[in-house]
C-alpha cells in the first residue's frame, strides 16, 4: 500500500508496527510517553502500547543507555531516542565504551540490539547542542553501525531494520526534514539497511550525501541540469560501514565526486569517502574529490547558521570547482 | 556440609585463584594488568550464597572473586586472564571484562560506573516479565563519586525497581583514600536517602553478615519494596593494580584489615580439620586449574566478533 507521509509520521508508524511485529522492542528517552517526544516521533505510542514499552526517562542520558544495555542483555530490543543531537555526548562513554564492545570482548556471547535514535542536524533556527551533526564521532568507532534517513520511505523501513538488526545502530535522523512528505510503499522495503542508492542518476558529477543533505543536493541536481550539467547524486545512507561499490561504480562512470554534509570538513565522512575514492578510482578521476562541508566552528548562533549550512549554491560551486581543475 | 564451611571453601578458592594469577602475571603468562580483590572475598561470596542462580550480577574490573563466586571454574577465568580459547570469553575480554553470562554474571565492567544502569535495565527486563528476579550491582567506593551511580540510584528508585547497589568500600579510590576526594563519610549509604532508598553499613569481611544484609535487601527488592544501598567496609590486600604496591596506606592500617581477614574470621567458626580439608580441596582444584589452563589453545580472532555475525567487515 502507498501512502504519502513525513518523515516524522513515517518514523511514528515504522516505530509503532516493530512494536506490533515484536513484543521485546520497548522505547525509552526524555518525554517520549506523554508528550510523544519534542518532535512529535513517538506520538501515541505510550497510549497503545502502555508505560511499561514507552518510558518516559529521566534527563540523564548515560543511565538511559546504560539501562537499555541491561535490557538488551536479557533479550529486549531498546530502542532508546536522545532529544536532540547534542545530548548524546553524556551517554557517549557508554555507547562507546560498552554498547560498541560487548560483542566484541565477549566472543559474541554477549549481542546488544540497541537504537539510538539522534534528531540531527541544524536549519530548524535552533543553536549549537540543537543542531549538531556528531556522526563521524560514531563512525570511527568499531562495533557500532551508524546510518543516517533521508526520506519518509527510508524514515518507515530503516527504522525497523534496525530495530531487527542484532548489532548495535545510531540512527540518525534528519531533523529540519521531519515535516517532508514522500511516498512510502508500506507493504515491503525498497532497500537493505547497510545499502547506498542512487537516488537520482546523472552522467557529469557524483554527488555523495545523507540525512538532510540528500534534499538540497537533489535541488542542486535539479538547478545544474540547467547549466547542462548532469549530477548524479548518492544517498549513502549507510555511514557505517560504507557501502561504497554503487559509489566507485558511479564515480568511474562520471570521474567527479562531491561530498556534501552538515558535519565539519576536518575528519567528516568526507575525508574517510575521499579517501576510499582515491584509492579505489585513481585513474578513473578527472578532478580531486571535493567536500562542501559546515565550517569547522561551532554550531553558529540562530541567525547565522545560513552562513554555516551548506546549501544549494556551495553545492554547484563545488561542482564548478571540480570542473574548473 | 554446612553453609559456613561450604562458603569459605569458595573464598578460599577464590583467593588461591588470585594468587595464581599474581604468579602467572610474573611469570609473564598474563598480559595486561589485573586488579586483584584478595580481601574482599567475604563480599562476593555471601552476596552469591543470597541470590537464586537466576538473579542477575554486575562487577568491576575487580571482578574475578564476583565471577567465580556465580559458579565460573577457575579454570574458565584463568584461562581468560591468560587470552586462550577456553577463557569464559574466548580469551577476548581478559580480566577486567570476565563475563559468565551462562550464570546470569552479566559482565565485569572497567568504565567506573557504567554498569549501575545497566543492572537497573536488568531489573528493569525481570519487572517486565514478573519472574521475581533481582539485580545486584558490585561497585567501588571510587564509583559513588560519578554520575551514572547517582543516575541509577534514581532511576531505580523511581521505577521501584529490583536492585541491589552494593558498595565494596576498600577505602581508597585507585591510589587516593576515598575520604578525601568525597563530601560525606559513608560515601554510599550516605548517598541513598538522596533517592529515599534505605542503606545500610556491614562489615564486608564477615561472610555470614554480608549474606545475611544481602538476603534482607534481595527479598525486599523480590516483594517489590524496591532498591536497597549496602556499603560493604571491607580491603583490598594488595594494590589498586598489578603494578602498585600500594605504599601509600600506613603499616598500621594494613594490619589492622590483615587482621580481619575474611577467611581467618570465618575459619575461626569452623573446624580445624574441616578448614584443613577445604584448604586441601581449594587448593587442588586451583593447582588443576592452573595447568590446564596453561594447555589450553591461545585465543584467536582479533579481527573476529565485531558484528552480531561473527565478522569484522569495515570496508565494502
Amino acid at each position: 500500500m502507498a501512502d504519502t507521509l513525513t518523515i516524522g509520521k513515517a518514523l511514528n508508524l515504522g516505530l509503532r508496527r516493530a512494536m506490533e511485529d515484536d513484543p521485546k522492542v520497548v522505547l525509552m528517552g526524555e518525554d517520549i510517553g506523554k508528550l510523544g517526544g519534542v518532535f512529535r516521533i513517538t506520538d501515541g505510542l505510550q497510549k497503545d502500547f502502555g508505560e511499561d514499552r514507552v518510558i518516559d526517562t529521566p534527563l540523564a542520558e548515560s543511565g538511559i543507555v546504560g539501562t537499555a544495555i541491561g535490557l538488551a542483555l536479557r533479550g529486549y530490543r531498546p530502542v532508546v531516542e536522545i532529544q536532540f543531537d547534542g545530548f548524546v555526548y553524556p551517554a557517549y562513554d557508554q555507547i562507546v565504551c560498552q554498547v560498541a564492545k560487548m560483542h566484541f570482548r565477549s566472543r559474541g556471547k554477549v549481542s546488544l540490539p540497541i537504537v539510538i535514535r539522534i534528531p540531527f542536524g541544524g536549519g530548524i533556527g535552533a543553536v549549537e547542542h540543537h543542531s549538531e551533526s556528531p556522526e563521524a564521532y560514531f563512525a570511527h568507532t568499531a562495533g557500532l553501525k551508524v546510518v543516517a534517513c533521508s526520506n519518509p520511505s527510508d524514515a518507515y523501513w530503516m527504522i525497523q531494520q534496525a530495530i531487527a538488526s542484532d548489532d548495535p545502530i545510531v540512527f540518525f535522523e534528519p531533523k529540519r526534514r521531519y515535516w517532508e512528505k514522500g511516498p512510502v510503499d508500506t507493504d515491503s522495503a525498497p532497500f537493505a539497511l547497510h545499502e547506498s542508492v542512487v537516488t537520482r542518476p546523472g552522467s557529469d558529477v557524483t554527488v555523495l550525501a545523507y540525512g538532510p543533505m540528500v534534499r538540497t543536493a537533489l535541488d542542486a541536481a535539479t538547478a545544474a541540469e540547467e547549466d547542462g550539467r548532469s549530477l548524479e547524486v548518492i544517498d549513502l545512507r549507510t555511514l557505517s560501514p560504507l557501502d561504497m561499490v554503487p559509489v566507485y561504480e558511479s564515480v568511474r562512470r562520471t570521474g567527479r565526486a562531491i561530498v556534501v554534509h552538515e558535519a565539519p570538513g576536518n575528519l567528516g565522512l568526507g575525508a574517510e569517502l575521499a579517501a576510499r575514492i582515491t584509492e579505489e578510482c585513481f585513474y578513473s578521476l578527472e578532478a580531486p574529490v571535493l567536500r562542501v562541508t559546515g565550517y569547522d566552528t561551532p554550531y553558529p548562533a540562530a541567525r547565522l547558521e545560513e552562513e554555516y549550512l551548506p546549501d544549494l549554491d556551495r553545492v554547484l560551486d563545488g561542482v564548478d570547482r571540480s570542473f574548473g581543475w | 556440609m554446612n553453609d559456613l564451611l561450604r562458603m569459605y571453601e569458595l573464598m578460599a578458592v577464590i583467593r588461591r585463584t588470585e594468587k595464581a594469577a599474581y604468579d602467572l602475571f610474573m611469570a609473564g603468562l598474563v598480559k595486561g594488568t589485573t586488579h586483584l580483590a584478595s580481601g574482599q572475598e567475604a563480599v562476593a561470596v555471601g552476596a552469591s550464597e543470597a541470590l537464586r542462580d537466576d538473579d542477575y550480577t554486575f562487577a568491576t574490573y575487580r571482578g574475578h572473586h564476583h565471577t567465580i563466586a556465580r559458579g565460573a571454574t577457575p579454570e574458565a577465568c584463568l584461562a581468560e586472564l591468560m587470552s586462550k580459547a577456553t577463557g569464559l570469553c574466548g580469551g577476548k575480554g581478559g580480566s577486567m571484562h570476565l563475563t559468565y553470562a551462562a550464570g546470569n554474571m552479566l559482565g565485569s565492567y572497567a568504565i567506573v560506573g557504567s554498569h549501575l544502569p545497566m543492572a537497573v535495565g536488568a531489573a528493569w527486563s525481570a519487572q517486565l516479565r514478573g519472574s521475581e528476579q533481582i539485580a545486584v550491582a558490585f561497585f567501588g567506593d571510587g564509583a559513588t563519586n560519578i554520575g551514572a551511580f547517582h543516575e541509577a540510584l534514581n532511576l531505580a528508585a523511581v521505577w521501584k525497581l529490583p536492585v541491589v547497589f552494593v558498595c565494596e568500600n576498600n577505602l581508597y579510590m585507585e591510589y587516593t583514600p576515598i575520604a578525601s576526594v568525597t563530601a560525606v563519610a559513608n560515601p554510599a549509604a550516605d548517598r541513598a536517602c538522596a533517592y529515599n532508598l534505605p542503606a545500610s553499613i556491614v562489615d564486608g569481611n564477615d561472610v555470614l553478615v554480608v549474606r545475611s544484609a544481602v538476603r534482607e535487601a534481595a527479598a525486599r527488592a523480590r516483594d517489590g519494596g524496591g532498591p536497597t544501598v549496602l556499603e560493604m567496609q571491607t580491603y583490598r590486600h594488595f594494590g589498586h593494580s598489578r603494578t602498585d604496591p600500594a605504599t601509600y596506606r600506613p603499616s598500621w592500617e594494613v594490619e589492622e584489615w590483615l587482621s580481619r581477614d575474611p577467611l581467618t574470621i570465618a575459619a575461626a567458626q569452623l573446624s580445624k580439620e574441616d578448614v584443613a580439608a577445604a584448604d586441601a580441596r581449594a587448593e587442588k582444584v586451583v593447582a588443576e586449574a592452573v595447568e590446564a589452563a596453561k594447555a589450553a589453545p591461545p585465543a584467536e580472532g582479533a579481527l573476529t566478533d565485531v558484528w552480531a555475525d561473527g565478522s569484522s567487515t569495515w570496508r565494502t
